[in-house]
């Protein structure tokens, strides 16, 4: 079984993917990183991560997260995080990536920023 | 006490977390313990693959879980080149916080009580980390 399903929704121009699995150190990292890449490939690089369903996420996984923020950036686009578990919400603040990224409890209110 | 000897790719790092859950739970060890153990076992594993024994099969990992009377031991050594723990940049300053790499060792010192370092005389690194009761 794969650590990861990673499904795709569009809202607008926001691209919304809900992971759910574990993003961790090979499958799950790849898969992300995959999928972001083939997004901006296609132009879109209005990104929405939903990490509601992510039961687990190590230090690689926080590593694709950042990644991924940075690809976004770069094609000049804007990467946000919603639903964070408080597990997740609590490596992202030892890591201090609360500062880098903009994160959301709830979808219309993640929706409405990118505007 | 578990020991156990691992080949050097990523699939073991999955298969040490498995091992050593097990082996927490069926010593009472609480959801605290059981999450700190999981996660300190995922990243020290797999800096010991990666890092250490760079996916060279021809090296193992071993690990060892030990249940003791004032917490839940774990060592992880491989048997690559070594390196000092103090050479590695803190993740959190802000010219490092954009870095994909180099949260690992961050994570099992936040999660664990105990996190010590020793360069064995015959080589590699070994890592040893207590979480408390």
């Amino acid at each position: 079984m794969a650590d990861i399903t990673i499904t795709e929704r569009q809202a607008g121009d926001v691209t919304i993917l809900d992971l759910v699995g574990k993003v961790t150190i090979g499958e799950g990292s790849v898969a992300l990183r995959n999928t972001i890449r083939r997004l901006l490939g296609e132009g879109k690089n209005k990104i929405l991560l939903n990490l509601g369903g992510v039961g687990y996420i190590d230090s690689s996984g926080i590593g694709e997260l950042v990644s991924s923020f940075t690809a976004v950036k770069k094609e000049g686009g804007v990467l946000k995080l919603l639903s964070l578990t408080q597990k997740i919400q609590d490596l992202l603040a030892i890591t201090k990536l609360l500062t880098v990224f903009d994160t959301f409890d709830d979808e219309p209110s993640a929706l409405a920023s990118y505007n | 006490m578990r020991q156990i000897e691992l080949p050097s790719r990523i699939e073991s790092v999955d298969e040490a977390a498995m091992m050593a859950d097990e082996y927490a739970k069926s010593c009472g060890c609480s959801d605290e313990i059981t999450f700190a153990v999981d996660l300190a076992i995922r990243e020290s594993v797999a800096n010991a693959v990666k890092h250490g024994n760079k996916f060279d099969e021809s090296k193992t990992v071993h690990l060892t879980l030990h249940d003791k009377p004032d917490g839940f031991e774990i060592t992880v050594r491989d048997f690559g080149t070594g390196f000092s723990v103090e050479d590695i940049p803190d993740p959190t300053d802000a010219e490092n916080l954009l870095k994909a790499n180099g949260r690992g060792i961050l994570f099992m010192r936040s999660f664990m009580d105990e996190v010590e370092w020793e360069n064995p005389a015959d080589g590699g690194l070994k890592v040893k980390m207590l979480k408390k009761r």
